[in-house]
């Protein structure tokens, strides 16, 4: 291909970004900017070419830039990603508008407070709890028992769920479904023996009840983590008192 | 090795939310059959324009068949009252954060739910049919069947 044919690619793009500075600003406003964009540049990519060559204030997240850190969660075109995710191609219209997570406290442009979300990451509990003795070698586990809570350990704590969860957005002492995600993690562990208590803290109208399945988690989760399902996986533990599984897991995950 | 959960048992919790959630889920799968099948008797195989006081009192009133169609709308009009007062109140819960607020918010719904509750549930339980009524209306309604097949015929 000729670097003609390569030039005419590239897409004239308009990125409106919701723009705070507490020092100089009393509410977020809008500002917008021009730029060329590749049809396989990220979202990323766009952002940074406007602060590096057009507006050096604008300020963001961002560090490992290949969707494994998750610090450049933010509501592209209204829908909850990570920046590095989203390629250029797959925005729909010629404006790109992007907007920081909501439901956390703004400290400056696209970036916001994650404190009260790892408050409520924390309360959970979300490491191994074994009083028993230690063995010489590991902690053994079956593939099977591994593949129980393979789904929520892929997450990134990027909070792109809980930002996106309309419950959370109106009453920010829902521990939101990261937490729960985490929890479950844990719960479903069979070297682990927290379960109990980390069932007790969910079993709250602040923990897995204000949960709406509304989805919006599921559909938001850059490592597609299926959040809902796993909510639902707590609830009914609450309700039934197992945490063991009907289906042998390793079969879920083969099918 | 197979899938083990070993120690995988907890204590089932109980609590009023969970409570409450569980009910959700049960009324809900409830209400699918009891409102789809309401909806099927009265919409589809009936007609709207021939439903009316003499239809539902002769149905409640029918000596064999009438404490079925009284249990029938007894149990969907409080499953229903109760399911969406309660969704009512999570959705309400989500923008009212103060416990004060809440208590207020709280005697609103289940004042209301209360009054439909007690409401409905004496209708169906206490109603008698004013049989002179349905005598009427059942004259009535053989008198205009019979008119409109004389005018099919002429």
């Amino acid at each position: 291909m000729s670097t003609a044919a390569l030039a005419s690619d590239m897409r004239t793009l308009k990125v409106k970004i919701k723009r705070y500075n507490p020092e100089l600003d009393e509410a977020p406003h809008w500002e917008e900017y021009t730029t060329e964009a590749d049809p396989l540049d990220r979202v990323l990519d766009v952002i940074q070419k406007v602060k590096w060559y057009q507006d050096e204030t604008l300020a963001l997240r961002r560090s490992c830039a290949h969707g494994v850190c998750g610090s450049d969660a933010m509501r592209i075109n209204g829908v909850n990603a990570l920046a590095c995710k989203i390629l250029v191609r797959n925005v729909k219209g010629d404006t790109l508008t992007l907007e920081p997570i909501l439901g956390l406290p703004v400290i400056k442009d696209l970036i916001v407070d994650m404190k009260p979300f790892f408050d409520h990451y924390k309360s959970v509990m979300p490491f191994l709890i074994n009083d028993e003795p230690a063995p010489t070698t590991e902690r053994l586990q079956s593939p099977a028992d591994r593949a129980r809570f393979d789904e929520t350990t892929k997450c990134i704590l990027c909070a792109c769920c809980t930002t996106a969860c309309p419950p959370f957005w109106s009453d920010n002492k829902y521990v939101g479904p990261a937490a729960i995600v985490n929890a479950h993690r844990f719960i479903f562990d069979s070297r682990d023996r927290g379960a109990q208590e980390r069932l007790d803290i969910l079993n709250d109208a602040e923990g897995v009840w204000r949960c709406r399945t509304v989805f919006n988690c599921t559909s938001a989760c850059p490592r597609d983590i299926k959040v809902t399902q796993a909510i639902s996986e707590v609830k009914r533990a609450l309700l039934g008192g197992s945490i063991e599984m009907d289906r042998d897991p390793l079969q879920i995950i083969e099918a | 090795m197979a899938y083990s959960g070993i120690g995988r048992k907890v204590r089932p919790n109980g609590g009023f939310e969970l409570a409450w959630w569980f009910f959700m889920r049960i009324s809900g799968l409830m209400l699918v059959f009891l409102a789809l099948g309401h909806l099927t008797i009265t919409h589809l195989i009936n007609s709207v324009e021939n439903i009316n006081y003499a239809f539902v009192a002769s149905r409640w009133a029918d000596p064999q068949s009438g404490w079925i169609w009284r249990l029938w709308d007894l149990t969907m009009i409080n499953l229903a009252v109760l399911h969406g007062f309660n969704g009512l109140r999570q959705i309400l819960w989500e923008q009212i954060l103060s416990p004060s607020k809440r208590v207020i918010a709280s005697t609103i719904i289940w004042g209301l739910a209360a009054v439909l509750i007690i409401g409905g549930s004496y209708s169906i339980l206490l109603f008698q049919e004013n049989r002179e009524y349905i005598q009427k209306w059942k004259a009535e309604r053989e008198a205009a069947r019979f008119a409109q097949s004389a005018r099919h015929i002429q």
